[in-house]
């Protein structure tokens, strides 16, 4: 009988047993954790190129250097920066889970990585090269590099990762723009549940900080133009935010079968109880104000989870800090969780890791099961005076140490894509 | 649990648009492989391309759309048009919850991405499109495709170079087991712009031939490479019950089994993983390799990839077992597309009891001991098909269709 047939009846459970993050501020999941529940905030100014012709001269950097991550030269050269990310993500993740690579069950090991612009920075920086600074359309083949095809296909970023773990099990990139990295995560859920794996190496990366990126953003006007302040640029929910800022980073995590997990004694975080998508159907970038798909999404990943929305405890928000977003979260919120929405934490952590696209799905998972595990809520940073639209308690400031049994993420993407995932602590935590 | 069923086609192929036209050429062996074009190739190592001909994006989409579009994302929006179509669905009818997209990409809207990356190399910043943000991200088409056609239920993008075109209709089976009563699925792909081609030749893999007949030999001991392409496929896939009891719409066919699987890395030592692949999706759709009666394989027309399909096929199926065949020979390899174009070609010879030819192979290598069509289509009962599809790098997916009543 195939796994996919045996296992439906069982109800598998997925639990979370290891995490690997890389975030601006601090390399690692301890000083990720630490920054987040510090307030601090890891925006800055644009390092990484001259930024002066740009309208948002802002991001949240990366202080990354991947040589002391036992990187190799050649790793080097063939990996993208986002490649690097989440790698070495990867490679916390496992050691943190307490598994020896060795011991993967390869076959039933399995790789879901999201990204929403995967090697991006790679491809503008050979694409200079090739194109000689942008004079020729018809680019100069001989000037590209070995690696240009894994720069092309960013479904390397999932074969790096299931090079470190030794997954053979199904492997794939999950790309929905700025809900990849909670559909990455989703898709393992599924995989695990349906039986084709028993562990899944699971999460996002992105490293957009690059002249193409912040000039398609600047265009819009999606990103914060608060260039003489920019460690107080991200302001989720504040009534002068003025867009998000953009930032880079990667969250692995080794995503495992609840039974399987305790077997070996592991350490579980939490849970991962429901997930949902919705598509807004409406715009490729705009939001329609009422926050109904959104809403969608968080009702069907709770009746999932089999949860009653009294019983979410913290709200980890999009919150990216664009005017639209914040107010179409609260919307959905609000129309999603009903009177509940006003007595429970909501925070966003983009106040202080800017907003790493594809990545930052899987960053704010690992936020929540490291809420679950401490109990503590991150705050908002930067949350003065809040918009008069956005009226829910966002935390401001201040972390808050509270019991955290079911939390709830939420992602709102590009393409009108709107995800929701609940995790809890209850039945699994040792 | 639910049952998949494909109800709706929309083709978008280097030798034919819309499934007439494709089905047509495959099953007599006509080739969409051609000189290049789109640009001026002839300064590169590669000459020949599938080319999608004769697509005229203002002949089926609202002038609105054609500045913020990659030319790959009109083709996806038509096909899915043309599915929609196929299957009899107008989705304004439909709850839009109802309905989802799932859609594998392999590398996002290439051309509209090299025109941008000139306006800010080239020019400046403020030259740089208010529609670079989401025109050449992986998930475009599956956005666009949503917003066209009002669905707003669960969705998905799919990266893993050709497999995702099978990972797709995948997760779209998904959607469905979780209650979605439609999905739109598949995926279209091109980048045949200067930019694109040029990042495709350090993988080794691309056809330097310019003899447009001999370029891309599926199994040929004289293989040397594959011809890239661009098009696709997007399918209607819907459950059973519910598709049987929209009145005498045509089923093609179920997706009845899938599974995938990731190779070791190069020089591990470790055995390749596709016949994993076949054999967990053969368990999957409940059927044993006997009861399959034609393999639509990757057919990458690169010698070390062929060997290792060649050996999964012989493995699972015995020497000589089962016949082979690799319609893609007359398209080039289209990516995120292929799969999905694939699927349909074996649909079709479901429904038509025909397995189109593998052209520009004469004979397969013997090594590879396969019965391998070629020449002309083969008629005869087709009930069950395995389609296989590889990604760069590893990636192994497989996918049972069957006959709609079996």
């Amino acid at each position: 009988m195939s796994p996919s047939r045996s296992y439906q009846a069982g109800g598998r459970r997925v639990v979370i047993t290891g995490i690997g993050v890389i975030a601006p501020g601090g390399i690692g999941a301890k000083r990720f954790w630490e920054l987040i529940t510090s307030g601090q905030t890891a925006t800055r100014s644009i390092t990484f190129f001259d930024p002066t012709p740009y309208r948002s001269r802002i991001a949240a950097e990366c202080d990354f250097v991947p040589e002391q991550h036992g990187l190799s030269p050649q790793e080097l050269r063939r990996m993208d920066r986002a490649a690097q990310f989440a790698v070495v993500s990867a490679r916390e993740a496992i050691a943190d889970s307490g598994i020896e690579p060795e011991q993967l069950p390869a076959d039933r090991t399995g790789v879901s990585i999201g990204s929403a612009v995967g090697c991006t920075m790679s491809l503008e920086r050979e694409y200079a090269v090739v194109s000689d600074g942008g004079r020729r359309w018809l680019v100069d083949h001989s000037y590209g590099v070995p690696a240009l095809y894994d720069y092309l296909v960013p479904s390397s970023l999932a074969r790096e990762v299931a090079w470190v773990a030794g997954a053979e099990g199904p492997a794939t990139v999950v790309s929905a723009g700025c809900t990849s990295g909670l559909d990455a995560v989703g898709y393992a859920v599924d995989l695990i549940r349906e039986g084709s794996a028993d562990v899944m190496i699971a999460g996002a990366t992105d490293a957009p900080i690059s002249p193409i990126t912040v000039a398609c953003f600047d265009a819009i006007k999606a990103t914060s133009p608060r260039n003489d302040d920019p460690q107080h640029a991200s302001r989720p929910f504040d009534k002068s935010r003025n867009g998000f800022v953009l930032g880079e980073g990667a969250a692995v995590l080794v995503v495992e079968e609840f039974d399987r997990a305790r077997r070996r004694g592991a350490h579980i975080y939490a849970e991962i109880k429901g997930f949902a998508s919705r598509c807004n159907a409406y715009h490729m970038t705009g939001l329609r104000p009422d926050g109904r798909e959104m809403a969608e999404a968080i009702t069907a990943a709770l009746a999932e989870a089999k949860l009653d929305r009294t019983e979410v405890d913290y709200v980890n928000a999009h919150g990216s800090g664009t005017k639209q977003n914040d107010r179409h979260e609260t919307a959905a919120v609000k129309r999603s969780l009903g009177h509940h929405a006003r007595t429970i934490p909501m925070s966003s952590i983009k106040s202080m890791i800017g907003h790493s696209l594809g990545a930052i799905g899987a960053i704010e998972i690992a936020a929540c099961a490291l809420a679950v595990e401490y109990g503590v809520v991150p705050p908002t940073a930067n949350l003065h005076t809040p918009d008069p639209e956005c009226d829910l308690d966002y935390v401001p400031i201040t972390a808050r140490e509270q019991r955290v049994d079911v939390a709830l993420t939420v992602g709102s993407g590009f393409g009108g894509f709107q995800s929701a995932m609940v995790l809890t602590g209850s039945g699994v935590r040792s | 649990m639910s049952i998949a069923a494909i109800t709706g086609v929309g083709v978008v192929a280097p030798n034919g648009l819309g499934t007439a036209e494709y089905w047509s050429a495959t099953l007599n062996g006509t080739s969409g492989i051609d000189r290049i074009t789109r640009f001026d190739a002839s300064s590169y190592p590669v000459q020949l391309a599938g080319e999608v001909s004769g697509f005229a994006a203002e002949a089926h989409l609202p002038s609105r759309l054609l500045p913020q579009t990659d030319h790959m994302t009109r083709m996806a929006l038509v096909a899915a048009d043309w599915a929609l179509a196929d299957a009899a669905v107008q989705p304004g009818e439909m709850p839009e919850f109802d309905m989802g997209v799932v859609t594998a990409s392999a590398s996002g809207g290439f051309e509209f991405g090299q025109r941008e990356l000139e306006n800010l190399w080239g020019r400046g910043p403020e030259y740089v499109s208010a529609y670079q943000s989401f025109a050449w991200f992986y998930a475009v088409n599956t956005g666009q495709i949503s917003i066209r056609n009002g669905m707003r239920g669960p969705s998905g993008v799919l990266v893993s170079e050709q497999a995702g075109g099978l990972d797709a209709l995948a997760h779209a089976r998904r959607h469905l087991r979780k209650g979605t009563r439609l999905v739109l699925t598949g995926g279209v792909d091109s980048s045949l712009c200067p930019w694109g081609l040029t990042a495709q030749i350090p993988s080794g893999l691309l056809s330097r031939s310019t003899e447009r007949g001999r370029a891309y030999l599926p199994f040929d001991a004289a293989a040397q490479g594959y011809v890239p392409g661009e098009g696709g496929a997007i399918l209607v896939m819907e459950e059973l019950e519910i598709a049987k009891a929209g009145c005498d719409r045509p089923i093609y066919g179920v997706l009845a089994g899938y599974a995938s699987t990731f190779d070791p890395p190069p020089r591990s030592g470790r055995q390749p993983r596709l016949r994993r692949a076949i054999e967990l999706a053969l368990s999957d759709a409940g059927v044993v390799a006997d009861d399959v009666d034609a393999v639509f394989a990757d057919g990458a027309g690169v010698a070390e990839l062929d060997r290792v399909e060649a050996a999964a096929i012989s493995a699972v199926f015995g020497p000589y077992g089962v016949p082979v065949t690799v319609p893609k020979s007359m398209t080039g390899r289209l990516f995120s597309g292929g799969a999905a174009l694939d699927v349909v070609a074996a649909l079709l010879s479901i429904r038509d009891g025909v397995l189109p030819p593998t052209v520009g192979t004469g004979r397969p290598a013997p090594e590879y001991q396969l019965d391998l069509v070629t020449g002309a289509a083969r008629p005869g009962t087709v009930r069950t098909v395995l389609v296989l599809a590889r990604g760069y790098g590893g990636f192994n997916s497989a996918v049972v269709l069957t006959a709609p009543q079996v």
